[in-house]
């Protein structure tokens, strides 16, 4: 087997604040193959951007890594000074945001931005930077690229804009592309397209993907494995077919409860009873352990590891156990 | 965009008519201007005269109309304490205060702008800190007790600085009195420039720090790092162009306070400028100079905010393409 584009080991990022330190990834491993796409799935609080952020080395203070290892391409990328990790974001690790209207700068010509990106990761000159920028924003489906090149952000409608910001994420072809919630901010109507125009352009170049969503839908079409996480952790992670029609954790199996039929629009996910605990107060053993209905005594006492249960792997002493 | 300019341009027109009236209504209203002229023992169909040869029996619409014919042929009739044309008074002493606030501005802007990037990227530094405690300093102390202890510390103690007037002036294209080209007349402008511009340069750091400091939370900054962009380029291409951005705005405006405010550091300074020939006409009931002043104030701080719209729309794309349509 060959050495995996990321992989990540028992993850832990802490938050030092004025009442104690608050843990909000509690010991996350996972690891995405070249040219995989990997879902990452959860409720909004779950730790799906902060594990981004993580591993482009831009989380925020006071936010930091407090344990655990980040691998790109074998070689060991947590902790990298500054400067070192500059070159790996954007060159080898390509980013997109929630929101294209504000992810670009206004002030500044979509081409000038695309050049920018191009000349401080690839040796090229003005000239064949703009060549390649034209290319990249034909890449994405932008009509008139030579034209249109030279407009501002704002001249763009936000399904553009987000094509722009793909454009900008695979600018220096990196092998691995974080795209957090890419098309929660857009309209409905231009969704689809945008996730089919990232899946194509990643198809095309081998770009392995970490694509976070609420999309269950978006999931099941384009996601090879899919992660689950949860209050910090992984519950579950496996190949995309086995976690959404046999999930293992009973999270999971809440979560995927109501997976629209294709032919339908897909939802959001489905609403599990209760809400998942503030940071502050992750209750002890397992966190899921008061919403499960599986719970049993010793949920209380001891924080499941991720087994192999099924075709994938689940953190619960009862996976595999049907709800 | 030439009728956004254009409806601008009327805008300003309407206001600085406002103001003319404002003008007007004090020589009208404030004090009997015949009282002026006439001694308290001149004959009573004398002061009829004055009176009707100054037009003040003609109804008030044609008294305003005159009153703009005039203005807008710079005449602004004739000082009572002086007895010269206002406009030559004025005129003989726009370069002081001209120079003066250009001169504040530019040490506003050149160290305000530095010392707000600055401390707003070394947020937690020991200088930063410093920094932002002096500026506070410079936000609440008066000008004048600032114009006051630069005197005292640099003119009487150290002897380094003249405490007063303008120096050695030259003159230039004709009638403008420059301080620029001697040794003399640019020493005479450091402390009254310092003076004037502190409270503006503190207010400018801090705008330009507080409005940093937001900007490099944005998310296109935020994306701007994840392309991996150096540093020098996310802080002083695209962060400093964002802060920059609405700091025009109040920039601008500054200028036009710090022009209106030269009084207090014209009088501290003896500095031979408008503001403070205004201060003497206040004090001797001297209307024509005080209306005249009141004009081109208001008309200096309409033309600057025109600039400033422009200059806005100049910077930010969105805006201009706003104003396209
Ligand atoms: N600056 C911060 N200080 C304290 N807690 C934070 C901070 N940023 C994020 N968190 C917490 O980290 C957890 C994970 O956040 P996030 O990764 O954004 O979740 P999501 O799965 O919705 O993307 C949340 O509980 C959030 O409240
Ligand atoms: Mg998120």
């Amino acid at each position: 087997m060959s050495v995996p584009v990321l992989e990540i080991r028992n993850l832990h990022v802490d938050f030092k604040t004025r009442h104690g330190v608050l843990h909000a990834l509690n010991g996350i491993s996972f690891s995405i193959a070249r040219g995989e796409v990997l879902g990452v799935v959860g409720e909004s609080g779950a730790g799906k951007s902060l594990t981004g952020s993580a591993i482009i080395g831009l989380l925020e203070p006071p936010g930091h890594i407090a344990g655990g290892e980040i691998y790109l391409n074998g070689a060991r990328i947590d902790g990298l000074d500054f400067e070192s990790m500059r070159h790996i974001r954007g060159k080898k690790i390509g980013t997109i945001f929630q929101d294209p209207l504000t992810s670009l700068d206004p002030l500044f010509r979509v081409g000038e931005q695309l050049i920018e990106t191009i000349r401080t990761h690839l040796p090229l000159d003005e000239k064949q930077a703009r060549a390649r920028a034209i290319s990249l924003l034909a890449d994405v489906g932008i009509p008139a690229p030579e034209k249109r090149i030279d407009a501002y952000p704002h001249e763009f409608s936000g399904g553009m804009r987000q094509r722009v910001v793909i454009a900008l994420a695979l600018a220096a072809e990196p092998d691995l592309v974080i795209a957090d919630e890419p098309t929660t901010a857009l309209d409905v109507s231009v969704q689809a397209q945008i996730i089919e125009v990232l899946k194509k352009l990643c198809r095309e170049r081998g770009t392995a993907v970490m694509l976070i969503t609420h999309d269950m839908g978006v999931i099941a079409e384009t996601a090879d494995r899919v992660a689950v996480m949860y209050a910090g952790r992984v519950a579950e992670i496996g190949p995309v077919r086995s976690v959404v029609q046999h999930p293992q954790h009973p999270y999971a199996q809440g979560l995927m409860g109501s997976i629209p039929p294709l032919d339908q629009h897909p939802s959001q996910l489905q609403q599990i009873e209760g809400s998942m605990p503030r940071l502050s107060a992750i209750p002890k053993g397992c966190a899921f352990h008061p919403r499960c209905p599986l719970v049993i005594d010793a949920c209380h006492q001891t924080q499941p590891e991720l087994r192999a249960s099924g075709e994938s792997f689940a953190a619960c002493i009862r996976a595999g156990e049907a709800a | 965009m030439l009728a956004f300019i254009l409806r601008r341009l009327m805008q300003s027109v309407l206001v600085l008519v406002v103001v003319v009236l404002l003008a007007f209504t004090m020589f009208r209203f404030v004090g009997d201007p015949v009282n002026q002229i006439v001694s308290l023992d001149t004959p009573a169909e004398q002061v009829a005269e004055v009176r009707k040869s100054l037009g003040l029996d003609d109804p008030v619409p044609v008294q305003i109309m005159r009153y703009l014919y005039h203005v807008v042929q710079f005449d602004f009739g004739i000082s009572y304490q002086f007895r010269q044309p206002v406009v030559d008074l004025l005129a003989e002493r726009a370069p002081a205060t001209l120079e003066l606030a250009l001169m504040s501005s530019l040490i506003s802007l050149l160290v305000g702008i530095p010392m707000g990037v600055y401390t707003a990227l070394r947020r937690d530094g020991f200088f930063a800190r410093l920094f932002q405690s002096i500026s506070l300093i410079g936000v609440s102390l008066p000008t004048f007790l600032i114009g006051i202890l630069l005197i005292y510390l640099f003119a009487v103690t150290l002897g380094w600085l003249p405490s007063f007037g303008r120096g050695q002036v030259v003159t230039v294209y004709g009638r403008w009195t420059t301080g620029f080209l001697t040794v003399s007349g640019l020493k005479a402008l450091i402390l009254p420039s310092i003076t004037l511009g502190l409270y503006q340069m503190t207010l400018i750091m801090r705008l330009v720090r507080s409005e940093m400091l937001e900007v490099l939370r944005a998310d296109h900054i935020k994306f701007a790092r994840a392309r991996g962009l150096t540093t020098h380029s996310i802080h002083f291409r695209h962060a400093l162009k964002s802060t920059l951005v609405p700091v025009i705005t109040i920039a601008g405006l500054q200028l036009g306070s710090i022009i209106a405010f030269a009084v207090i550091t014209e009088t501290v300074f003896q500095w031979p400028g408008m503001g403070a020939l205004f201060l003497k006409a206040v004090q001797n009931v001297d209307i024509p100079i005080m209306a005249a002043y009141l004009m081109i104030i208001s008309a200096l701080f309409v033309s600057i905010n025109m600039i400033v719209d422009l200059l806005y729309a100049f910077v930010d794309p969105r805006l201009r393409t706003t104003i396209k349509n």
